[in-house]
């Protein structure tokens, strides 16, 4: 299921010129393997249909996804809902219509043009791009090689964080006043207790304190394909889910490049060997 | 310094007669293209054209973008949304164009590179030098506007950052940034006028691109030698020579397509891997990221930026001299202008009398430490400001302006030169040597 769990160093840099910087800090992503991985790599239907159900029925209580339309759900390289099936999705969902009661505004049932929700929760950020707005991977020594093999990891950072949770750390707990939150080891940017700390300010265990609470704990959902429901299960689904909402375009994508490269590399053979014919005379002349 | 010696235009038609009369674009056409051009150019030589073909994707995807793109910080982040999610090849379109960015930069860096390692930047070719200097300063504001106006996490951060610089200015740097700004804040003015800009830069690098090539076509090209064509007569240059087309044109587009194969291969399967994940977060004046960190090639002058800080000794002397007026902050933005001011500077540093760093033994590794430094900056702009990179990132500044105001003056004084062939036709003579089996490279081992 997965293959090597990385420590990553996240590493925080200071603002502008000579502003204080923090120590680096470090959380353990786990390299998930998904099959939108790699060039040939494609969204599994059946698994995004599985996290279109996760972020339903758990997600979407406090978190948003706005700029994901429902006819999308259609999409045969997403989770290609059948258009019966994507319409009524659609539906359970209520938007306000300006155009509606005389320009008054009114709510109607969502049709498949309209937009997911929004968050529900202050804090609690929108889902539609979370997938690329956080790199799982990092490194080594601030190059960024890491993610040219791995990829960028936003992935399997969220599914390290659905299943991130740990007991707190001992060094927490002889706090007097414990820490808000909830302790996960793939949480970078949360509350972190001085206690902890070492005495140079470097973290002594990974991750940090995160407000939300464990959203899943296994077998919260039962699949309607009868798919494993374990943690981890759940937490890769939802995570192909909302990669798939921040990327819908990658199997065309990784199409186009495909065919660019093989193209291209056609051409530039024919390109060398027309180099090297008309060089050719200039060349030869001088073994004469 | 004349042309070279070469055939012009001929109409020979009497429509083209008629035309050429009147407008003589074709002969303009066919002696740019038939340039006569040095035959022993090597693979560096093949940058210029990348440049150009890049600045002419950037200026057509654009374009494109423009028409979908709405500059208004309530709507810009949502607009670039809708390009990647329902515009017809948007994604792509998108895709190419911050891709494109990248591809200038590496382009331009290896076509920067390579003029100083063969001394293209010497008599008589300091004009084309300096056009070039300004162009990749343009190119540096250009591509900074243009990652602001996605108006992500890091457009906005990044925006304040870099013109905080401008505010480091003494007595008039508050002022100077606001005007830039268009408001006391990074908002809706910056964002409209950094749009404005953006779309208007890159047509006057097109102009100049234009400047630049008459240049050098007035100079005739420099090549891996440095040893002039000869030009006392037509048949003497045409030994030296072969015209730009087709000769120049196939290999140029041979190495094109295999640049191009590596970039369609970037932007098919790792379209992000050059940018920041930060910028795919809405910008929020309210929450600043954990880490600001330029685009990659900002990186090697960010570097030199921040090296020079207030505990440093030739800081604290200036800051003394000039009575506070320079302070580290200001010091830091005057290092990374100067980075760039003491490059342009080259033609004028640089004493030696052999152009081609291909016959200067000494020169060679001095320029391949630059090549290191070049990398270190790049490598420890990205990283945090505490020991040991605050040490790496001052001696890797330090050595950058080392190179050019003392070892270049210095070497052309002290460095004894290995002989430089008599001509052109000589080293192109000794490359294809019928002994070594026809078009066997012989491949000199320092380049």
């Amino acid at each position: 299921m997965f293959r090597t769990l990385s420590l990553t160093a996240v590493t925080a840099l200071s603002l502008g010129i000579g502003a204080a910087h923090a120590a680096s800090e470090e959380v353990e992503i786990v390299d998930y393997d998904f099959p939108f991985e790699g060039i040939f790599g494609a969204y599994d239907t059946n698994q995004l249909q599985r996290g279109l159900k996760v972020y339903t029925e758990v997600c979407a209580a406090c978190h948003g996804l706005e700029r994901v339309s429902f006819r999308t759900l259609h999409d045969e390289n997403g989770p290609a809902l059948p258009e019966d099936q994507m319409r009524a999705y659609a539906q359970n969902f209520e938007v306000f219509d300006e155009a509606l009661a005389d320009g008054q505004g009114d709510y109607r049932p969502a049709a498949p043009a309209d937009y997911f929700p929004g968050s529900n929760v202050a804090n609690a950020p929108d889902l539609s791009l979370m997938a690329k707005s956080r790199a799982g991977f990092h490194g080594p020594h601030g190059t960024g090689l890491a993610q040219l093999f791995k990829g960028m990891g936003g992935a399997e950072y969220i599914a390290s964080l659905m299943t991130g949770y740990h007991e707190e750390p001992e060094c927490a707990l002889e706090m007097e006043t414990p820490m808000d939150g909830y302790y996960n080891v793939s949480f970078a940017n949360g509350g972190f207790p001085d206690a902890c700390k070492d005495d140079h300010g470097h973290h002594t265990v990974p991750g940090s304190w995160i407000s939300m609470p464990p959203p899943l704990l296994g077998e919260d959902i039962d699949y309607d394909d009868g798919h494993s429901n374990s943690l981890e299960d759940e937490a890769m689904d939802v995570a192909a889910f909302l990669m798939w909402a921040a990327e819908p375009k990658m199997t065309a994508r990784k199409e186009a490049g495909f065919t660019g490269v093989i193209f291209l590399l056609v051409l530039s053979g024919l390109l060398y060997l027309t180099n090297k014919k008309i060089w050719a005379p200039h060349k030869k002349k001088l073994e004469d | 310094m004349a042309g070279i010696p070469h055939d012009h235009y001929e109409p020979s038609s009497g429509g083209e007669k008629w035309l050429h009369k009147r407008l003589p674009i074709l002969g303009i056409a066919y002696d740019t293209l038939m340039i006569p051009t040095p035959k022993n150019l090597n693979w560096m030589w093949i940058w210029g054209i990348v440049l150009t073909f890049t600045l002419v994707l950037q200026i057509i995807t654009g374009i494109v973008l423009v028409m979908h793109y709405v500059p208004h910080v309530d709507m810009a982040f949502a607009s670039v949304e809708h390009i990647m999610r329902d515009v017809n090849g948007g994604h792509m379109i998108r895709y190419f164009h911050a891709n494109g960015a990248s591809l200038f930069f590496v382009a331009v860096y290896l076509h920067i590179f390579r003029s100083l390692y063969y001394g293209n930047y010497k008599a008589p070719r300091e004009v084309t030098w300096i056009i070039g200097m300004l162009m990749y300063l343009l190119m540096m504001g250009t591509a900074f506007m243009g990652y602001v106006l996605p108006w992500g996490q890091m457009s906005f951060h990044g925006t304040a950052v870099i013109t905080g610089l401008f505010g480091a200015i003494p007595f008039v740097g508050e002022s100077l940034q606001t005007w830039l700004l268009g408001a006391s804040a990074v908002g809706q003015p910056a964002l409209n006028r950094f749009f404005s800009l953006h779309y208007l830069m890159p047509f006057i690098l097109l102009g100049l691109t234009i400047v630049h090539i008459w240049a050098f076509h007035t100079t005739g090209n420099n090549n891996p030698t440095g040893v002039e064509v000869r030009r006392t007569s037509k048949e003497e240059a045409a030994k030296d020579t072969l015209p730009f087309w087709p000769y120049f044109v196939i290999k140029d587009l041979f190495a094109l397509a295999i640049i191009l194969a590596v970039f369609m291969a970037i932007v098919g399967f790792m379209p992000n891997y050059l940018g920041h994940p930060d910028n795919y977060i809405p910008a929020n004046p309210l929450a600043t990221p954990s880490h600001i960190v330029p685009e990659w090639y900002f990186l090697p002058f960010y570097a030199i930026l921040r090296a020079f800080t207030a505990d440093v000794w030739v800081v604290q002397i200036v800051n003394f001299v000039t009575f506070g007026i320079v302070d580290a902050k200001f010091f830091g933005v005057l290092a990374m202008f100067g980075a760039i001011a003491v490059m342009a500077l080259a033609p004028w540093l640089d004493t030696s009398s052999i152009r081609s760093g291909r016959y200067r033994p000494t020169f060679k590794w001095w320029f391949s430490l630059l090549v290191v430094d070049f990398i270190v900056l790049m490598w420890v702009g990205a990283q945090p400001t505490d020991f040991p990179y605050d040490w790496i990132s001052l001696i890797a500044a330090t050595y950058w302006f080392a190179y050019f105001l003392v070892i270049l003056p210095l070497l052309g004084v002290l460095e004894k030169p290995l002989p430089i062939p008599a001509t052109i036709e000589d080293d192109f003579a000794a490359h294809y040597d019928s002994k070594t089996g026809g078009t066997k490279t012989l491949v000199n081992p320092a380049e």
